[in-house]
């Protein structure tokens, strides 16, 4: 299946560049209201029609392309260094630790954790501009979602720990940093790359539902949520297929992620 | 002193008889509502869903004419104001029964108002009524008259009356034996309620038929929008009360023949600035929000036509101010919206010392001007609106920022820490009586929303709406309070406390095979008629 995965990354590829050059594909900026061509079907100027405050779709998919892609990346990466460190330690020195930290994040896991992103994010100061609330809806997202992920790495290192090799690095002398950094964390990487690839397409989920529920990256800011949100009713849907197009990139995107990730999770 | 000499009786027989020759009668009247009634007690109505199966069930003793706006008799044949507005006398009509057989009377008025004023049930229909301390004293003088007496004035009494449903005295059945045109015959909790026609229903058309000409209505709970609107299109359902623009554009795309507008309803979508002066907003910008010339200057600079064309699709009117040009008689007819001039708006804001540079507004300290918006999340039409303020407002120099919130967060800024600095709401109003938004314009209300509660009113016109507000409920000569609310209109038209964007149109949705269906703009806008609705002769026969 190496192809798939070469289509997948190739994909990815053109998906990100594109939304970094927006102003390639479409001349027009993503919060310009062209008052008089609200909810305009695909036209020579906008290639995919008007929302319904007649700006242009193509532009608001590919600068909301641009903000999930970079983003959810980013987010992912906070929390796996975050499930990465609180799992590792735990799994890795076992005993007492390794009881109160799990049952701290079994603790953090039982919370209804899109309330209270949605608490958060309702108690945070009105006056951010949309770029800030972006940044701090991903960090949020971030800080949030380590719980899962920290408890597989923490049953992989509590594995490793018990594993030959690092009883014969123990009896060689080795330990504390150099044993996390020696030992530990290459044979976990396969298990943190997953968990990496796993949060990407999560996030921009997440980021998706609070934009469904009017609570994500704030206007005029296009993110995948917001242009996800104007499909909320089907019953207009029939009549213009081009309104499918941010879900259709959705769909591929996210399946990339995983196809990417089946490679990844072969062994090293 | 003010009296109202009620209509004869044949006048509400006459209404509607139109479509009486031609009414087929029986048949199963089905439509949707969207969560289950609380209660089925009348006086105790609050929800939208309770409140329809009052209407559907509840007799009363005077009823507003949804279409006309005008009061008319329903189980009172007259009724007169008297000792200035605490005193409303009442003649009934004789021989009538409860939908179980009990006889009614005056005496079934007095359990009615007893019951509604009794301050442990908490009717919120009885909250209306009160005007002062006291108790209120029925007296039933024959069985066919009655007198109530209020421990204060009424203002709009009579109207007030159209939500009292009354109840028997004496039936076992208690709230469920009615007077209205059905009864409740099958509730199945969150799935559907069956309301059979009331065999002892008083009113009869012009040939002599009773009334209502529909068997049975079937109610179901249907929250879902788009399946309401696929069993409509359908013809499982015969209409949908309330539609919004959306789905109106795409039925008449498709069903032409379902769709209708029934003109400007009496709700309206307004923003207001935090004027709260222990809100914690630094000094300069309370500043700029308690200046006239700043509401003024924001009010001019929102295209107000763009929003009912493109927020609302066209399917909203610019506001003029508190009262909606749908409610045809209180409405000042000699204002008009706010024109949408910028260039206007940046000479007022220049009184106040505000300047636009480098495409930027500032005021004489330099700060440079911007504030949040607050709406709540998941009204596309606020969200819409409000994202069109913001480039509305680019174009004088201002950064506006849009954030939507869940409503109890949204609620908590506005009603108890006041830290907001703009809010976009709407209200939504079923009353014609202005009395009815008596909570929001006295400066010591609660419900003052740009500044609640005030001791004394923080500013002169605020304490002139208090005298206006005040002298109108008082007063019970008609042309009076007209004048008096029309002045209310200038003032809020002049200093914009709210700044008054759009009034929706009530948009229903109504089945070819529903006959007499005269959709209007007051709730309930389809079957404000009910029992003069009528089904095809087909719909008829196959239900």
């Amino acid at each position: 299946m190496k192809w798939l995965r070469a289509a997948a990354m190739s994909l990815l590829v053109v998906v990100t560049v594109a939304s970094l050059v927006p102003q390639l594909l479409s001349g027009a900026s993503y919060a310009r209201q062209f008052r008089d061509l609200p909810d305009s079907p695909p036209s020579r100027q906008h290639l995919l029609g008007t929302d319904d405050l007649g700006r242009d779709r193509l532009s608001r998919l590919l600068y909301g392309t641009r903000v999930s892609l970079l983003l959810a990346p980013a987010a992912a990466l906070l929390t796996t260094a975050l499930a990465a460190f609180i799992g590792g330690i735990a799994g890795f020195e076992g005993g007492r630790l390794e009881k109160i930290i799990m049952g701290a994040t079994d603790l953090f896991l039982s919370l209804p954790w899109l309330f209270l992103l949605i608490t958060v994010r309702a108690a945070l100061p009105l006056n951010v501009s949309p770029g800030a609330s972006l940044v701090i809806t991903f960090v949020l997202l971030g800080c949030l979602g380590w719980a899962g992920a920290a408890r597989v790495i923490c049953a992989a290192a509590r594995s490793i720990a018990g594993s030959d090799f690092i009883l014969l690095a123990r009896a060689s002398g080795d330990g504390g940093f150099r044993m996390l950094w020696r030992h530990l964390l290459p044979n976990l990487r396969p298990i943190v790359l997953a968990q990496f690839w796993l949060a990407v397409p999560a996030f921009i989920l997440t980021e998706a539902n609070l934009g469904v529920l009017g609570l994500g990256v704030s206007e005029p800011l296009p993110s995948w949520g917001s242009l996800l949100k104007d499909l909320g009713t089907f019953s207009g849907m029939p009549g213009s297929p081009w309104r499918f197009a941010p879900l259709i990139l959705f769909i591929v995107v996210v399946s990339s992620f995983h196809f990417v990730l089946s490679t990844e999770e072969l062994p090293a | 002193m003010k009296t109202r000499l009620a209509l004869v009786m044949f006048v509400v027989l006459m209404v509607g008889t139109a479509g009486s020759a031609s009414a087929q009668a029986g048949g199963e009247l089905r439509f949707c509502l969207h969560s289950e009634p609380k209660t089925f007690n009348p006086l105790l109505a609050q929800d939208e869903a309770s409140e329809s199966i009052r209407y559907l069930t509840g007799g009363v003793l005077v009823r507003l004419n949804r279409q006309t706006q005008q009061l008319e008799p329903e189980l009172a044949t007259a009724w007169k104001i008297s000792d200035q507005g605490k005193t409303i006398s009442f003649h009934l009509r004789e021989n009538l029964r409860f939908s179980d057989g009990t006889p009614f009377s005056a005496d079934d008025v007095a359990y009615t108002v007893k019951q509604l004023m009794d301050p442990a049930l908490h009717s919120p229909v009885g909250d209306e009524f009160r005007s002062g301390t006291g108790n209120v004293q029925t007296r039933v003088v024959k069985k066919n008259q009655i007198v109530v007496t209020f421990p204060a004035p009424v203002s709009g009494m009579d109207k007030l009356f159209d939500q009292v449903a009354i109840m028997s005295a004496q039936s076992p059945k208690k709230e469920m034996a009615v007077l209205g045109p059905y009864y409740v015959a099958e509730n199945k909790a969150g799935a559907y309620l069956l309301l059979r026609r009331n065999p002892n229903y008083w009113k009869h058309d012009a040939s002599g038929r009773q009334l209502p000409y529909v068997e049975t209505v079937r109610v179901d709970i249907q929250q879902n929008r788009d399946i309401e609107m696929l069993r409509l299109t359908r013809g499982e359902i015969d209409f949908i009360n309330s539609i919004d623009a959306e789905y109106y554009d795409k039925l008449v795309s498709t069903h032409t023949a379902i769709a209708n507008d029934a003109g400007v309803s009496l709700d309206s979508e307004q923003m207001w600035f935090n004027q709260v002066p222990g809100s914690p907003l630094p000094a300069y910008k309370k500043a700029w929000f308690t200046s006239t010339n700043f509401r003024r200057a924001i009010s001019e600079s929102i295209n107000r036509a763009d929003l009912s064309r493109i927020a609302f699709r066209g399917h909203a009117r610019p506001a003029v101010g508190p009262i909606s040009p749908g409610n045809k008689f209180w409405f000042n007819a000699n204002l008009q919206p706010h024109p949408f001039d910028q260039r206007s708006a940046l000479q007022r804001l220049s009184q106040d010392g505000l300047r636009l540079n480098s495409g930027v507004l500032r005021d004489r300290d330099g700060h440079a001007v911007e504030f949040s918006i607050i709406t709540n999340a998941g009204n596309k039409y606020r969200e819409r609106m409000a994202t069109m303020i913001q480039q509305d407002l680019a174009g004088i120099g201002i950064k506006v920022n849009v954030v939507t919130l869940d409503f109890p967060s949204l609620i908590e800024r506005i009603t108890r820490t006041y830290d907001y600095e703009a809010c976009l709401l709407g209200l939504m109003n079923n009353d014609l009586d202005p009395n009815s938004q008596m909570n929001v314009w006295l400066s010591s209300s609660d419900n003052h929303q740009w500044n609640p509660a005030q001791k004394t009113p923080a500013t002169a016109w605020e304490a002139e709406i208090d005298k206006v507000m005040r002298a109108q409920a008082a007063s019970l000569d008609v042309k009076t309070r007209k004048k008096l609310v029309d002045r209310l209109q200038e003032i809020v038209w002049q200093e914009e406390p709210f700044i008054y964007l759009v009034n929706k149109d009530a948009l229903s949705a109504v089945s070819p095979s529903l006959r007499n269906a005269h959709p209007v703009v007051l709730n309930p806008q389809v079957y404000w008629n009910i029992d003069q609705l009528s089904l095809g002769n087909e719909m008829a026969r196959n239900r």
